[in-house]
């Protein structure tokens, strides 16, 4: 079975500048992973260098997304503003049952950076091109993972 | 119609152009979320959405977590930052 890697293509719309954009997104992460490493010592804490990691992530999306959309001008204002990335990572627990679609959307509204300023229409336009981006994200951070890991179990002898 | 419109906007967003763009985000669910969506209902499409997009943040702090602890493996001389080099020189 063939796994989805970083550099084949996914079900990109073809009006959307994906490869220049994922070009972008590919070599900031990398430059800030290079960055990291460089500036890390034996001392740093694993779970600060995981923060500046997971921020990294989330700039290299907003910086290939640039000022073209409003949840990645949201994202680069939060990043800019040096406040604490703050993303839900756990399940909601809601005791309320949301059953109609607009209690959805202020759910939505919560996820999507910039959402709580859009309207239903723009929401739903922003999250399939935020969805779009945390997906590429996601495949370029496993694919760095893979390649430096089977570096790690296959070393390369001089 | 959905009570949040912009004021804004010239023309009426048709709920035509509102399940359009449902259906657009149910095409970017994977394979594996979309199985009952068939006949599901926009807030059941918006709930699937927003599970998705919470399943992403986790994946993306989890390959943070453990990209750090590879890199804390890694010094400035081995094979792992020469092909972060080689990268970023290509």
């Amino acid at each position: 079975m063939e796994s989805k890697s970083f550099t084949t293509g996914n079900r990109d719309n073809p009006n959307t500048d994906l490869h220049g954009s994922k070009n972008m997104m590919a070599s900031h992460f990398l430059r800030a992973l290079f960055r990291i490493q460089q500036t890390s010592t034996s001392s740093s804490s694993f779970a600060g260098r995981s923060r500046r990691i997971r921020r990294a992530a989330y700039a290299s999306m907003a910086y290939s997304a640039g000022a073209r959309r409003a949840w990645s001008r949201a994202l680069l204002r939060k990043l800019r503003s040096r406040a604490r990335l703050r993303f839900p990572r756990r399940l909601s627990r809601t005791a309320r049952p949301q059953r109609r679609d607009m209690d959805q959307a202020q759910v939505l509204r919560k996820l999507v950076p910039g959402g709580p300023s859009m309207d239903y229409c723009k929401l739903l336009e922003e999250t399939a091109d935020y969805i779009r981006c945390l997906t590429t994200q996601v495949r370029l951070m496993q694919t760095v993972m893979d390649s430096i890991s089977s570096y790690a179990h296959h070393p390369m002898i001089p | 119609m959905p009570v949040e419109m912009s004021s804004r906007r010239s023309s009426r967003i048709t709920d035509e152009e509102i399940s359009e763009l449902i259906s657009k985000l149910q095409s970017l669910l994977p394979e594996s979320r979309r199985r009952s969506m068939s006949r599901a209902s926009a807030a059941k499409l918006l709930k699937e959405t927003c599970s998705y997009i919470k399943s992403l943040h986790r994946e993306v702090g989890d390959l943070s977590d453990r990209l750090s602890d590879l890199m804390s493996t890694m010094d400035s001389g081995s094979p792992q930052a020469e092909i972060i080099r080689s990268i970023l020189r290509s």
